[in-house]
């Protein structure tokens, strides 16, 4: 545990990139749960085209969110380089969150 | 204040972070990577229960049901922005070997679900006839 090696030499990743690939995993599926509500909101009867256009932007950012969670996860599997940055992929994934919740902002207010 | 702007920098600057101090094990980095996740989730649950309130409780008063839903997406976006501030500052508290940051922000959102429970709770027993 001591920190004195070069990063990554010499240490066992045991399970851990595992995990943080399932973690994002989850977090892909929490993601979906979002998106298939607000596809549920937009086909309610009467939904104004304001309230469509929204629901389609939620489902660009959700699949914005895939791609980087995508990226993320083949990053972690790639053995040679588990600590490699992850704070581009997890900027990425919080604009695509908040945008996702102000495109729901628009989808609620119109409906 | 300042700090806030600070850190928001640091967002688009990942080499920044990683000159300062010594890299710490990647297994740490890792389950900060994790903890950063979980409150992901929490975020996409609260936005989740947004869009929930607007959908299953048809029978509201507009006021309160859209009211309630822009309240729940506003603290998941809240608290998806504050999830990649605290992974900064644990992730530069761990490369100077200092004590991880403590915050007031799970006791707060802890909080303010409780309180939005009881309103919908309330509003659901009361606020059909609206």
């Amino acid at each position: 545990m001591s920190g004195a090696v070069a990063p990554g030499a010499g240490r066992d990743p045991g399970l851990q990139p595992e995990r943080t690939r399932l973690a994002w995993r989850r977090t892909t599926l929490s993601g979906t749960v979002v998106v298939a509500l607000a596809l549920r909101a937009a086909s309610a009867d009467g939904m104004p085209a304001a309230g469509v256009v929204a629901c389609a932007l939620c489902c660009a950012w959700w699949l914005g969110f895939l791609w980087i969670a995508h990226r993320r996860i083949r990053g972690l599997a790639a053995v040679s380089a588990p600590g490699a940055p992850a704070m581009p992929y997890a900027v990425g994934a919080v604009i695509c969150t908040v945008a996702l919740a102000l495109c729901g902002a628009v989808l609620v207010g119109a409906g | 204040m300042i700090d806030f702007a600070r850190n928001v920098r640091l967002w688009f600057a990942p080499a920044e972070v990683r000159q300062e101090g010594t890299t710490p094990d990647y297994r740490f980095s890792l389950a900060n990577e994790r903890t950063f996740l979980a409150w992901l989730r929490t975020a996409l649950a609260l936005i989740g229960g947004g869009f929930a309130v607007d959908q299953f409780l048809p029978d509201l008063r507009w006021g309160w049901r859209v009211g309630l839903a822009l309240a729940l997406l506003a603290a998941g976006a809240l608290c998806a922005l504050r999830a990649v501030s605290h992974w900064v500052r644990c992730e530069r508290a761990m490369r100077r070997g200092e004590d991880l940051p403590v915050s007031r922000f799970p006791a707060l959102l802890s909080a303010v679900v409780a309180v939005v429970a009881v309103a919908m709770v309330v509003v659901v027993l009361f606020g059909w006839e609206g």
